[in-house]
């Protein structure tokens, strides 16, 4: 449990109002910043600055470990910013394969000029993710560059998780007459950080999906469900997620379009901009696959767990051919290619 | 969502297939005209709900594929010089050029950014007067009337640093090239909603008299395009050969007037070269004399060299109706939509890429369309 912290910027605004080269010199400035705003809000060892974490796992527990950098722009966003998702993103991915996030490093690439209280907003942000999670920021970097090298703040985070139970989750596991099941609706975070990236003027309230897995994830596990496969659906979106798993499992996918929960106000714009949903980027959604058997079990721990919208929305058709399958709202079959790059916009 | 889904209804679908599969009685070649029909029927599998002999053709009528290549060139030259702010609609960007794409002069330090609407292009033109901001104002009659708006605005506002790059084409020459072909073989067509929303069609009237072909003004989901399939069906079956209005709920026959005026104020007529096909007269949209300081060709006097296409890619072809995509021997091989050798690939809305991106992986579609 880390410490309760201000709510105003430690950096006393009269010093320093903005970031400079030097919080990244290795001097006094930088040590004021580490100390006065790192670690007063993540709560680390003050007294005894050393140049890495040592860390005491359970005995014979496996363990994960994952990495990932975040560049999001704009860094403040509709339902987060990139505090948030730095803190969640990894401990997604660590969730993702079975594993409760124990330790998570933080480094920061902070653009010189960047408002002293938005790096502080970015840091409480991070700090109230850490506390939601449960995970200890071991230890962390800061670097400073140049004014107009960076986008404001870039931090990359990598985790270590615990894995405290016997599951084999990972998508050679996946087995024919699998179901698949995603957690909730498809596409907010995708939708809402371009709408506020591009200025559109939407009519809809629409907020990332940005959220923590790993209490879903545990209620399936708590539950006596038979994971085979975990998925969380970032970039590239449910299609990705799903071709690469049919790559890994060698099973053909089949997923029915009707199926797919994808909430309205996503849906039209999409429509408006020729965007697929299937395709777009979420924060906070996961695809899971696991027995038939299991999957009434499974969909009731999802929503006790907190799960907008637990669905079953396709199966593991058929062992030894890789491809995924869509079930059209009009009923035809046809695969559900990966993109080849980004989806942009169409012209008309 | 009204008016989509219902539109996207299984049973409503069902129906629909069934009465054409009654009413086709010979067999018959329709092409629908617009890139964004051709996007639906491939993703929803509309091919697989007809019957046998009825044979679709993809048309030209996605801007993208048909913008010349030497115009993308000329886009790529005034894109990286380091005072302009090149303005785009998104699908541009990965167009190739003889040398590269927009993202590539982007990559190298152009400032080339997406925008959603021409008026967002001349808001940045205000922004910036220290910079030039061109806006590649590329598409059929659909966007003609904002791209017109942004200029009709520069000149009235006085927006001396804005300027187009126009690659504007028109449906009823396309469709009267197709049509005047000796080796034509489509019969029937269904014409683009969207353009006839701004257009009406009126202009498509003097066509289907003089070429003996139904043409069927239709929309975009599965339900308008099986619609627009039976209506355009029952009149070759019957021997007529009219202009029918499948999308009344968006088009009337006079179009929108005050669309067309503003088109009518900025552009005028102008014959247009079209990638894959070739020059067809009076088939485009250039800026009038009196707003020609808002031409970009002239004010930054870009050169055009013409540049030969891939021997390979057949996407000329394609867009006449004349071939589909998986009959071109390097579909999905040596062209795909990482290394596209034409433009028929690299829209999101080219057939090449539609049928790549939704059927490349089974195999017994294109056999079935083969067979057709």
């Amino acid at each position: 449990m880390i410490e309760p912290f201000s709510l105003a910027c430690p950096i006393p605004i009269t010093n320093y109002s903005h970031v400079t080269l030097a919080h990244g010199g290795g001097g006094r400035l930088m040590h004021d910043l580490i100390r006065k705003m790192f670690l007063s809000a993540f709560g680390g060892d003050n007294t005894s600055p050393h140049d890495g974490a040592v860390l005491d796992p359970p005995t014979g527990a496996r363990l994960a470990f994952t990495t990932d950098s975040y560049v999001v722009s704009p860094i403040f966003f509709p339902g987060g910013n990139i505090g948030e998702l730095a803190i969640y993103g990894t401990v997604n991915d660590l969730a993702m394969c079975g594993a409760r996030a124990s330790w998570l490093s933080v480094g920061f690439i902070l653009e010189e000029g960047l408002p002293m209280e938005r790096l502080w907003q970015v840091v409480r942000s991070i700090a109230f993710a850490t506390q939601r999670c449960g995970v200890v920021v071991a230890t962390g970097d800061t670097k400073v560059v140049d004014r107009g090298k960076g986008d404001g703040v870039y931090i990359n985070t990598s985790g270590i998780g615990v894995i405290d139970h016997d599951l084999d989750i990972r998508p050679e596991c996946v087995r024919e007459g699998d179901v698949i099941l995603v957690n909730g609706d498809l596409g907010r975070h995708g939708i809402a950080v371009m709408a506020k990236r591009e200025g559109l003027e939407l009519d809809v309230e629409l907020e990332s999906d940005c959220a923590p897995l790993w209490e879903q994830v545990k209620s399936l596990i708590d539950a006596g469900v038979e994971v085979h496969c975990l998925r969380d659906l970032t970039r590239g979106g449910l299609s990705s997620a799903l071709n690469e798993i049919a790559e890994g499992s060698h099973c053909r996918l089949f997923v029915d379009e009707t199926k797919v929960p994808v909430s309205t106000a996503v849906k039209s714009v999409c429509e408006l901009l020729g965007l697929d949903p299937l395709y777009v980027a979420c924060e906070g959604r996961f695809v899971a696959f696991l027995p038939e058997r299991h999957a009434d079990t499974a969909i009731e721990a999802l929503r006790q767990a907190g799960a907008p919208s637990p669905s079953v929305i396709g199966i593991a058709e058929k062992a030894g051919e890789t491809e995924v399958i869509l079930k059209s709202c009009i009923g035809t079959r046809r695969p559900l290619d990966m993109l080849s790059g980004e989806q942009l916009p169409r012209i008309c | 969502m009204k008016y989509v889904e219902e539109f996207r209804n299984e049973r409503a679908v069902r129906v629909l297939a069934a009465e054409l599969a009654r009413a086709v009685r010979h067999s018959w070649t329709i092409m629908e005209i617009c890139g964004g029909q051709t996007h639906a029927i491939v993703r929803f599998g509309i091919d697989e709900l007809i019957p046998p002999l009825l044979t679709l053709v993809h048309g030209p009528g996605c801007p993208v594929c048909v913008t010349p290549i030497e115009l993308i060139d000329k886009a790529l030259e005034i894109a990286a010089r380091p005072n302009v702010t090149f303005c785009s609609f998104g699908d541009m960007l990965r167009v190739p050029g003889s040398h590269g794409d927009l993202f590539s002069v982007k990559a190298r330090g152009g400032d080339v950014r997406i925008v959603y609407s021409p008026l967002d292009a001349l808001a940045l033109a205000r922004a910036m007067p220290e910079r030039e901001v061109v806006f590649f104002a590329v598409g059929f009659e659909t966007t003609a009337p904002a791209n017109a708006m942004a200029v009709y605005q520069a000149k009235r506002t006085n927006v001396r640093n804005f300027s187009l790059l126009v690659s504007h084409v028109l449906v009823p020459p396309a469709i009267e090239t197709i049509l005047s072909s000796t080796t034509n073989r489509v019969q029937g067509f269904l014409a683009a909603g969207h353009v006839c929303t701004v257009m009406g069609y009126y202009e498509y009237e003097p066509l289907a008299a003089k070429y003996n072909v139904p043409i069927v003004v239709t929309g975009f989901e599965p339900v308008d395009i099986l619609e627009g399939l039976l209506m355009c069906v029952r009149q070759l079956e019957e021997g007529r050969c009219e202009v029918e209005n499948q999308y009344s709920r968006l088009v009337v026959r006079e179009g929108n007037r005050r669309a067309q005026e503003i088109i009518n104020e900025v552009f005028t007529v102008v014959p247009r070269k079209w990638r894959g096909i070739g020059e067809i007269p009076a088939s485009g949209l250039g800026l009038r004399e009196n707003y020609q300081e808002f031409d970009a060709e002239l004010r930054f006097n870009v050169q055009a060299t013409t540049v030969a296409e891939s021997p390979e890619c057949i996407s000329g072809l394609i867009l006449q109706g004349l071939k589909k995509p998986h009959e071109c021997p390097v579909f999905g091989t040596r062209c795909t939509p990482e290394h596209p050798l034409g433009a028929t690939m690299v829209s999101s809305e080219g057939a090449c890429a539609a049928y790549y991106r939704y059927r490349r992986q089974s195999g017994q579609h294109a056999s079935r369309g083969e067979q057709r």
